[in-house]
């Protein structure tokens, strides 16, 4: 691909300087000039200071991954390019703060264009605040590529109109001071220039933790306790500024523990209920998982993953908890786990669970990363026209007449009616303990046997719920790879580039990821020579429940530094593997 | 509420207790059935809620919906339900171990959130269902399974704790005096916002320090001149009543519930019964 259809600009400094919103504005800014935008990004766990990465990609086309690596790097300071030196490779553009004080110089460079500008001393010397640093480098590279510079106006307009408007126009003056830099001392020695699209209106930009809030909320979500934890908190704090609009609830609780708590006492009561935590709030949660699953109480768990064990990389990138969605907690837990493959997944993947805690009136755990939490993508705009949504199956109090309410009854499809406080004669007691069907405690052999196996039989057919999963590359294959999560968009570009070298490869998404949606593996193992999975973890968590379910076996393919896969990666792995 | 008291003992469902015979729980569990039909409340709108432990096996045996949650997780259950569903009744019926010690982690946050919710505590300074060891509330040397050179921990106060969190309803009785129970359960339901009473309720089986007897010679009802708005006097008595214990209301005061403070969030968030969902959306706009 030319850098014409598809360009990835790379800004990175010291945390707190600016990259996290100069890099939303280009974002913004690109949506609004008509281009489809992906980004990524990365930040230390501290607030201030440390190396801090925004990267947006740019193209006409659809994207689906983050992709292999930079076209242009922009550096605010000399540790963003010593971390990023080995990647400017020949062909790349490197834009720094040089060429005046409080810049660097990076010596030569073979094979790669640089343009230094001196992005401090016209921020602290020409406008006399260094915080206007960011937009003076955001003007200067709009000009550069030919990023609508109009857009760029209008965006950093909105962001900071309601601080008033010295704060608008000091922002403007440094676009253009940057934008000026360039006409008047550079001479553009790049061939990258991203040709003009048209703008198109229905196009949102929105990123994976606020479309999990969108989603809860088109779901009918109403009630949501949260515990703040990196990186899931976003979810939290978008949904605390629609919650209310909706007369929906939310609270803030003491811990992950209490969070869950809450979430069950309110759908107990008949809310649609949800918590977004990461892995440590998930490994606390574990016990109450257990007890939404034992007193069938339908309620949605977000996880968007981190690095873990324990505290781990808290802003990094991982799939590591799957076997923690899947087997968690004590004793034969049931539960239902799905996996967002991109933003767009995020808002419908969370109205499905919603659907499926409904029906099933069990724990839907959605899983989510790090970076698919961060990560803003222009789509398109959810057509709420569409969205379907379910309630559970409730008691009828005229349907029993003189005969006492059974909350756990035993059903031909293991679903019982459930009551909601306030209905006559539906009163029961919600419990952990085992059961009988009334829902008085009950620990018979028989008893116990025939309960484990409701609430493991009442999901055994949860996949036939689902959309069938995406399946992509040739209907017979010598390897298939099978992706979750956010992998699914670096193994589908991997699989476009195999085949276009005449590799017969494909690939397979479930979005369902526990109970392992064995029809659809076993299918699709039967129009492949073998399979390989390739995940974000060190133990093959997703391969191992594969094997385990069908008996297929499976190649595995793990990275665990923190970082997604790049498409390049999967593609040589296929290569190696075929 | 209904129309016409029904009798309390319709308020008690089918199931038998299975507490030992001469457990003070027996006189917790008659209290709250009074309680509830001198309240007139309707046991469909009425919601028991425990954790684990003898006491909280309680939900079982009344009418009300009812959720028999994990240890310690009977608070943030009832949160749950009270802030979803303002016009339930909510009532939290669990332990001294429950409450303060696994659960003592939400406490205070609960208490200062001021729901509106009531939280029996039955407090009998011992773990009767593991079979007898040391609880928060026991006092020092007292023996235990565990500590059998006598309990080493000095007690919490629940009520100095209670107060100094911020409840706005904070008082103690005796399950061997149900008149007074009675009528601090009826107070405690009725009063809008967060309510916890400490009930002592000895356990005759693994608690042989802190019996019925004992209690009967020590326990003293708070002066009929106390100002239940006196927060620092309510301190004083909680913290300086050495063995003469007092039972009886120890402080109450009127505050805005949580609800009442939720409600102001969404007012100013211009919440809606049909909430423009398209609006929501176009904030993503680029």
């Amino acid at each position: 691909m030319s850098t014409k259809d598809d360009l990835t600009i790379r800004i990175g400094g010291e945390g707190g300087e600016g990259i996290i919103s100069s890099g939303d504005i280009l974002t913004q800014a690109a949506t609004r000039a008509g281009l489809n935008v992906l980004t990524f990004k990365t930040f230390p766990a501290e607030i201030k200071g440390g190396y801090a990465m925004y990267q947006v990609r740019l193209s006409n086309e659809k994207i689906i991954s983050t992709g292999d690596g930079f076209n242009v790097f922009v550096a605010f300071n000399e540790e963003a390019y010593k971390v990023n030196k080995k990647k400017l490779t020949e062909g790349t553009v490197f834009v720094y703060d040089g060429n005046g004080t409080g810049g660097f110089e990076p010596g030569d460079l073979p094979g790669v264009v640089s343009y230094a500008i001196p992005m401090s001393k016209i921020a602290k010397e020409d406008l006399g605040t260094y915080r206007s640093k960011n937009m003076v480098a955001l003007g200067a590279i709009a000009h550069l590529f030919s990023i609508s510079f109009k857009s760029l106006e209008e965006i950093v307009t909105n962001k900071f109109k309601r601080k008033g408007d010295d704060v608008v126009s000091v922002n403007i003056k440094a676009l253009h001071a940057g934008k000026d830099y360039v006409e008047k001392e550079l001479k553009k020695k790049d061939a990258i220039e991203l040709s003009s699209v048209e703008a198109k209106d229905d196009i949102i930009v929105i990123d994976g933790n606020e479309a999990i809030g969108l989603g809860a909320l088109l779901a009918g979500c109403n009630f949501f306790s949260c515990y703040p934890i990196t990186p899931a908190t976003d979810v939290a704090n978008w949904l605390s500024k629609f919650m209310p609009k909706v007369k929906g609830t939310l609270i803030q609780a003491e811990d992950e523990i209490a969070s869950l708590g809450n979430v069950l006492g309110a759908a107990y009561a008949g809310a649609k209920a949800m918590t977004a935590t990461s892995g440590p709030g998930l490994s606390l949660m574990s016990e109450l998982l257990g007890m939404a699953c034992m007193a069938e109480i339908p309620c949605v768990i977000v996880d968007v993953q981190r690095g873990g064990p324990s505290t781990g990389l808290p802003t990094k990138h991982e799939q590591s908890d799957l076997f923690l969605a899947a087997h968690g907690s004590h004793g034969d837990a049931s539960r239902i786990v799905l996996s967002c493959d991109n933003v767009e997944d995020c808002i419908s993947l969370t109205v499905e669970a919603f659907n499926l805690a409904e029906k099933y009136q069990a724990p839907v755990i959605l899983l989510s990363d790090g970076s698919l939490g961060m990560r803003k993508e222009g789509i398109k705009r959810p057509d709420i026209s569409k969205v379907k949504t379910l309630e559970r199956l409730k008691y009828d109090p005229s349907s029993n007449g003189d005969e006492p309410f059974m909350r756990y009854k035993i059903t031909d499809n293991w679903i019982s009616p459930m009551s909601i406080p306030g209905m006559e004669g539906g009163a029961y007691v919600a419990t952990g303990i085992e059961h009988g069907e009334t829902g008085a405690p009950k620990y018979t052999p028989d008893n116990h046997e025939l309960m484990g196996k409701k609430r493991f039989e009442k999901i055994k057919n949860v996949e036939d719920d689902l959309p069938e999963s995406k399946r992509i590359g040739d209907e017979q294959a010598d390897i298939g790879l099978i992706a979750w999560g956010s992998t699914q968009g670096d193994v589908t570009e991997a699989v476009n580039r195999a085949r276009a070298e005449g590799l017969k490869v494909a690939a397979l998404f479930p979005k369902l990821v526990y109970p392992v949606p064995v029809k659809a593996i076993e299918k699709f193992n039967k129009t492949v020579k073998k399979i390989m999975v390739p995940e974000i973890n060190y133990q093959g968590q997703f391969a191992d429940l594969i094997k385990a379910a069908t008996g297929i076996p499976v190649i595995k393919y793990n990275i665990y530094g923190g970082f997604p896969f790049t498409p390049n990666e999967i593609h040589n792995k296929i290569k190696e593997m075929i | 509420m209904l129309m016409e008291a029904i009798p309390a003992k319709e308020y008690k469902s089918e199931v038998t207790p299975v507490w030992c015979p001469g457990c003070g729980d027996y006189g917790v569990l008659n209290s709250y059935l009074k309680a509830l039909s001198e309240l007139k409340i309707d046991y469909n709108k009425a919601v028991t809620v425990s954790g684990i432990g003898c006491s909280s096996r309680f939900p079982f045996f009344v009418k009300t919906y009812g959720i028999h949650s994990l240890h310690g997780r009977a608070l943030p259950l009832a949160v749950g339900v009270k802030l979803a569903r303002p016009d339930l009744n909510v009532v939290v019926t669990c332990g001294d171990g429950d409450g303060f010690s696994i659960g003592g982690g939400h406490v205070p946050h609960v208490v200062r959130k001021n729901i509106d919710l009531t939280w029996i505590c039955m407090d009998n300074s011992i773990y009767g269902l593991t079979k007898g060891q040391v609880s928060p509330t026991s006092s020092v040397g007292l023996p235990g399974s565990t500590t059998p050179y006598g309990c080493p921990d000095e007690p919490i106060n629940p009520m100095a704790y209670t107060l100094t969190y911020g409840a706005t309803f904070v008082a103690k009785a005796f399950s061997g005096n149900p008149k007074e129970l009675t009528q601090i359960f009826i107070k405690a339901m009725q009063h809008k916002g967060f309510s916890f009473i400490d009930v002592i309720s000895p356990c005759p089986s693994f608690n042989k320090r802190d019996t019925f007897k004992a209690y009967k010679d020590v326990l003293k009802p708070i002066p009929e001149d106390h100002d239940v708005t006196d927060k620092v006097k309510a301190l004083d008595i909680a913290l300086n009543s050495g063995e003469k214990l007092i039972t009886g209301i120890y402080y109450k005061e009127e505050k805005p519930d949580y609800w009442s403070m939720l409600n102001e969030i969404k007012k100013k968030s211009k919440a809606s019964d049909k909430p423009d969902y398209e609006a929501i959306i176009d904030t993503f706009k680029a």
